[in-house]
């Protein structure tokens, strides 16, 4: 079927080079499982400054893989993916708040485990649950919040992080498409005003089209990129933007190459 | 209850397995009255076989003679007292050791997979050994007393403890691990932050299935050895030999009491402690 000869280290990172735009860099990346699965393979991928890439593929075509490699959850078994970055923010397909904290101790978290000072990740803490519009929660439990709800909280929970690449994993797949579209504007308004760099993961196209600066079509098992497009409305973007024919054209070319990479 | 705060459009309730019927639900009051009503008229029925056919009452006393017995003889209430206080005293004690091990236990298990399965066998072995076997070593080397008491009673109350507090720090989902492993977090940090509040309600299960098992383990003690303060074994044992028949079966009835009375209190700890965030029942 293919050789692969296992090379290069799989991922490096480095931030001795703040002047490049390239956050994330992805070359020829495979990825093979102990077992033989072949999950990715002959990935290139870049992510700079100021992009909001967005993956789509179906089931089981090794989306989630290529954000784990780029989160150094996992490496990569060939080609080299490189994170021109420390901060990084990676929201889960769940919430994953601790069900024993409230909103604030779970959104101080991760400034917790990095050792800051407890006033002022109080204060980094209450700025992002502002941000994403979760002020007065505070003190809830996480059992007592909604799923849309949840998920804000995640998302402000990695804002204490300030990333400069941001990695979602179909964050709000398993929500209700009216808090899903919300849920999109919001994350539309963080992109524009904290100027993170993007990469999400979906199964949905036109959640594609309207996040992303740059929609790429994976096909199925083994994963690989079938097609690249650039999005070419403009930030800040008007949610009606979804009910104009260019966007429907864009959603319906993304939709036909990835029935095309799927078979 | 949750409640559930924001639109119903955007509300989907916290996941809780709906199979689970909370203890609460399975708990009427007249029904269980209706079944003692029954059971004390099949008692007095076999009372009177033993008084008047058998001529032999001690044995099977009437009910109304142990409640006497029970509470309202003054005579007997010190002996009784004291004897609920040892036993409580030798249970504490047996407990408290058996926390202490069994969590230490887990939490070495639980940091390596070698050593969940080096270890875990001996749990399982440790819950098999026949407690009557033991006895006989346990009293020539701790003598017949409180120790060998305790130590009866950590053993048979170790097990729910080391398993439970086991599952319960495996229970944090893989996403929570990776949310710590993605920040650098110690294993240290990883175990006080993460999988120790997470195994909570299972080490609560486990610790009230361990004080019931401790209240038995204290009262068998008693049975094997009766030197130094005696506890509800002891004295029942005395009264049987008396042929005191109604304070042989108050003293049994008491020994029941302590032990609903152990896992109600420890119930009561678990709710206390996360009932916030768990329904803990």
């Amino acid at each position: 079927m293919l050789s692969m000869s296992v090379t290069a280290p799989a991922r490096s990172s480095s931030t001795a080079t703040p002047t490049s735009d390239v956050l994330l860099d992805f070359r020829n990346v495979a990825m093979q499982f102990p077992n033989g699965t072949i999950a990715l393979q002959g990935v290139d991928l870049t992510v700079k400054r100021g992009e909001f890439v967005t993956v789509v593929g179906p089931s089981g075509c090794g989306k989630s893989t290529l954000l784990r490699i780029a989160s150094g959850l996992e490496s990569a078994s060939e080609g080299t993916a490189t994170v021109e970055t420390n901060r990084i923010g990676y929201v889960f397909q769940d919430a994953t708040l601790l069900p024993w904290r409230t909103v604030q101790a779970n959104v101080e978290l991760l400034a917790e485990l990095h050792g800051v000072k407890s006033k002022d990740r109080a204060a980094k803490a209450k700025e992002a649950i502002d941000l994403v519009g979760l002020t007065g929660f505070e003190k809830n439990l996480p059992k007592q919040l909604s799923g849309g709800m949840r998920m804000r909280a995640s998302l402000a929970r990695s804002l204490t992080l300030e990333p400069e690449l941001f990695l979602f994993d179909e964050p709000f797949g398993a929500l209700d498409e009216i808090t899903r579209e919300r849920l999109n504007d919001e994350l539309l308004r963080l992109f524009v005003e904290k100027q993170f760099a993007g990469l999400f993961i979906t199964h949905s196209v036109s959640e594609a089209v309207y996040l992303s600066t740059k929609v790429v079509v994976m096909s199925g098992r083994p994963g690989g990129i079938v097609k690249t497009f650039d999005v070419p409305f403009s930030m800040p973007r008007d949610p009606d933007i979804r009910f104009t024919p260019e966007f429907a054209a864009l959603v319906g070319e993304v939709s036909h190459a990835l029935r095309e990479g799927h078979h | 209850m949750a409640t559930v705060i924001g639109s119903p459009a955007t509300s989907a309730p916290a996941k809780r397995p709906t199979a689970r019927r909370s203890l609460a639900s399975r708990m009427s009051w007249w029904q269980p009255v209706a079944v003692f009503a029954v059971l004390i008229g099949i008692w007095y029925t076999v009372a009177w076989y033993y008084d008047k056919v058998q001529e032999l009452s001690f044995l099977v006393p009437y009910p109304h003679k142990v409640f006497e017995s029970l509470f309202l003889d003054a005579k007997r209430r010190p002996d009784l007292f004291e004897a609920i206080g040892n036993t409580t005293a030798v249970m504490l004690t047996g407990l408290v050791i058996a926390i202490v091990i069994g969590m230490t236990w887990a939490v070495i298990m639980s940091q390596a997979k070698w050593a969940e399965r080096s270890l875990f066998p001996y749990a399982v072995i440790l819950q098999c050994v026949p407690i009557l076997a033991l006895v006989p070593l346990i009293g020539s080397l701790y003598g017949y007393g409180f120790p060998s008491r305790v130590i009866v009673t950590t053993m048979i109350a170790l097990f729910p403890l080391v398993s439970n507090t086991l599952f319960g720090l495996q229970s944090a989902d893989r996403a929570q691990r990776e949310l710590f492993k993605l920040q650098g977090a110690s294993r240290w940090t990883v175990l006080t932050k993460l999988q120790f509040p997470a195994a909570l309600p299972l080490i609560f299960v486990g610790l009230r299935n361990a004080a019931g098992l401790s209240v038995i383990g204290a009262i068998v003690g008693d049975q094997f050895f009766q030197r130094g303060a005696g506890g509800l074994g002891v004295l029942i044992q005395l009264y049987n030999s008396r042929l005191q028949g109604s304070d042989t079966f108050a003293t049994i009835i008491a020994a029941s009491l302590l032990g609903v009375v152990v896992f109600l209190v420890f119930g009561l700890l678990g709710r206390l402690a996360i009932g916030k965030w768990y329904d803990f029942n």
